[in-house]
């Protein structure tokens, strides 16, 4: 899987690349409008980062290229612009996806491998890990091909988790999702803690071979047994 | 009052003066001419009279107006050198054709003296007056209806004209109504009127001039956000690598769990400023016609684990449907600060009310048992405590949602329950 992004904050790009890598993504970076019309020129990517502000042009502009070469999908757009006006126009160009800067490096991976699995839809919507198998469809857990009753939350949460196999997600980056994106007011991390309970009850009871661990007292980490 | 309307009134009361004195002026003119013609009768009579009076002396033996209307007397002659002409108003005794028995008249009454073959007379000639009461009766009655006439003709004519030019001026004010900062075209009127055209001069340049600066203000919101989210993006996952890497022992991870919590409550706090500002400058305005009671039901749906978890009870009254012309997000924004709210600020195995009346909303909650301050409630930064963690924004972006839509959102605490009040009108 190669990711091209195209970010002007050095820092970000850094950091992004660094915890990208750990999902084994081949990265490319560009941090400026050039370089990354240059690189969407030559190269073909799974999926693109696209930042809109650039030094030398618009993040907007990438994206009318990109489909002129007809290239356009699999982009998300990370901006810090929250403006539904950007937004509007990034998704009419043919962006996938839309994310807020600042956002959490769970989400950014969950976003990514869902892009990245609408791409390579097998005609299979479902993840699956061990003998635990979500289906996305009919919002349904099977572990061991015995359906487990999920409420909606639960879904959400087990859902992220899978996404980012192996990967912190705090609580609050938890507490997002399942909020909602609105402003929050509070988030009601025993709230969160409650959920996770149950669901690990559940995974439990289940015999299934995955298992979600505490870490530090940050977040939780999804590992298979 | 109408420009209209108030023309009219001024007119009506300066026309109203002005017809009074008027015809007061013209009464007494009218009066004057009058006497003055019926003298000059009189004269002509006295004339006649008195050239008469030397061939008949029949006419010296009339000595009471009975027979007619002159009278003759003696006089000496010491008398009768000192006469002058005399015209006086008085009154008799007389039967008009109107009246049915005698009755005071006014006449007019011209007292002289002459001369003949050396003996002296007193003539006193008299000629009915017009009645005074008759004419000023008469004179009011022309006045009111002339005023009256007056009055209609210029309601219409000014009608027809205010209608006729100001016409740009109602059709620029039409626009005006509609007009979106930043959305709407500047209102161009056709005319050729100078002050209209001035008006619309001046307009245009305050409107391209608040254009700019509302363009400038975003382009600040806009770079503003910018400038404070990548930071706070790059210190987020800096800290989220470090806490990756597993090699911290619990007290370091709890002490960078610490700052990510922080660094999150600032990204919180930016955003819900950035929203209370777009709201504050109007950069919603998408209206659309939508029920209030879905949007709220939706927002319950979603919080429903929530709910469950503290084991609220929600109790939906819903007396009437609420239609409002307002942008979807901003009535979700509404419904979700409220219930989110209720929730946070609930007890466990609490009450969630939601009452929906004609016109109004109602969200009452329980929790503590203490009324809240409700003239500081929905300002920016208030808190009831600090542990909720909570951006203390959620009422204000609510209060500043309604105020540019003009509803009124009030608190107040009955019965143990908190109540949030939104009056749509």
């Amino acid at each position: 899987m190669k990711i091209l992004i195209i970010e002007d904050e050095l820092r970000l790009l850094q950091t992004l690349t660094e915890s990208l890598a750990k999902e084994k993504y081949i990265i490319e970076t560009a941090s400026d409008f050039n370089t990354a019309m240059d690189k969407i020129g030559i190269y073909d990517y799974d999926c693109i980062l696209l930042d809109i502000m650039l030094p030398g042009g618009s993040g907007l502009d990438i994206l009318k290229e990109l489909k002129r070469q007809e290239k356009s999908q699999n982009v998300i757009i990370i901006s810090a612009k929250d403006s539904i006006d950007d937004k509007v126009a990034g998704l009419e160009l043919g962006a996938d996806d839309y994310l807020t800067k600042p956002f959490h490096t769970a989400e950014l991976n969950a976003r990514i491998k869902a892009v990245l699995r609408r791409k390579n839809l097998d005609g299979k919507n479902s993840i699956e890990i061990g003998n635990v198998e979500l289906d996305l469809l009919n919002r349904e857990l099977k572990v061991n091909n015995e359906n487990v009753a999920l409420n909606r939350k639960e879904f959400d949460i087990l859902n992220y988790f899978l996404l980012n196999k192996n990967r912190l997600i705090t609580k609050s980056a938890l507490a997002e999702r399942v909020w909602g994106d609105h402003i929050d007011q509070a988030d009601n991390f025993d709230f969160i803690y409650y959920q996770i309970k149950n669901l690990r009850k559940k995974l439990q009871q289940a015999n299934a071979h995955i298992e979600i661990e505490a870490v530090y007292g940050v977040g939780y980490k999804l590992v298979e047994k | 009052m109408k420009l209209l309307n108030k023309s009219l009134r001024y007119l009506l009361i300066s026309l109203f003066f002005i017809i009074g004195i008027w015809s007061v002026i013209f009464y007494f003119r009218l009066l004057n001419e009058i006497k003055g013609s019926v003298d000059e009768g009189l004269e002509n009579y006295k004339r006649q009279i008195v050239h008469l009076a030397q061939k008949d002396t029949n006419i010296l033996r009339q000595h009471s107006f009975e027979e007619g209307f002159y009278a003759i007397k003696e006089i000496d002659s010491n008398y009768a050198f000192s006469f002058r002409d005399i015209y006086v108003d008085t009154l008799m005794y007389m039967q008009d054709n109107d009246d049915e028995n005698m009755e005071l008249e006014p006449v007019r009454q011209l007292t002289t003296a002459f001369e003949r073959n050396g003996k002296y007379y007193k003539l006193t000639i008299i000629n009915s007056m017009v009645e005074e009461d008759d004419l000023v009766q008469d004179l009011i009655w022309e006045a009111v209806g002339l005023y009256l006439v007056l009055i209609l003709s210029i309601a219409f004519i000014n009608n027809f004209v205010l209608q006729k030019l100001w016409e740009p001026f109602y059709l620029l004010l039409e626009k005006l109504k509609n007009f979106q900062l930043g959305k709407s075209e500047i209102p161009v009127v056709p005319t050729n009127v100078k002050e209209f055209e001035d008006l619309q001069i001046a307009l245009k340049s305050l409107l391209i001039n608040s254009n700019q600066t509302l363009e400038k203000q975003k382009e600040f919101i806009g770079n503003a956000s910018h400038e404070l989210q990548t930071p706070l993006a790059i210190a987020i996952h800096k800290l989220e690598l470090i806490l990756e890497k597993n090699k911290l022992d619990n007290e370091q991870a709890e002490q960078i769990a610490e700052i990510l919590n922080i660094i999150e409550r600032l990204t919180k706090l930016n955003k819900s400023l950035l929203l209370l500002t777009k709201i504050e400058n109007n950069q919603f305005i998408n209206n659309e016609d939508l029920i209030l009671n879905d949007t709220f039901k939706q927002c319950l749906d979603e919080y429903e684990e929530l709910l469950e978890y503290k084991n609220i009870q929600v109790e939906l009254i819903e007396n009437s449907e609420l239609k409002l012309n307002i942008d979807p997000a901003l009535a979700q924004i509404i419904a979700s600060n409220l219930i989110k709210n209720a929730i946070v600020h609930n007890v466990e195995n609490g009450i969630l009310k939601i009452e929906f009346k004609d016109q109004q909303l109602i969200v009452s909650n329980s929790g503590k048992k203490v009324a809240l301050d409700g003239t500081k409630i929905f300002d920016r930064f208030q808190k009831s405590n600090q542990e909720q963690g909570g951006s203390g924004l959620g009422l204000a972006i609510l209060k500043a949602i309604c105020n540019i839509y003009g509803y009124q959102v009030s608190y107040n605490f009955k019965n143990e329950l908190h109540n949030f009040e939104i009056t749509f009108r």
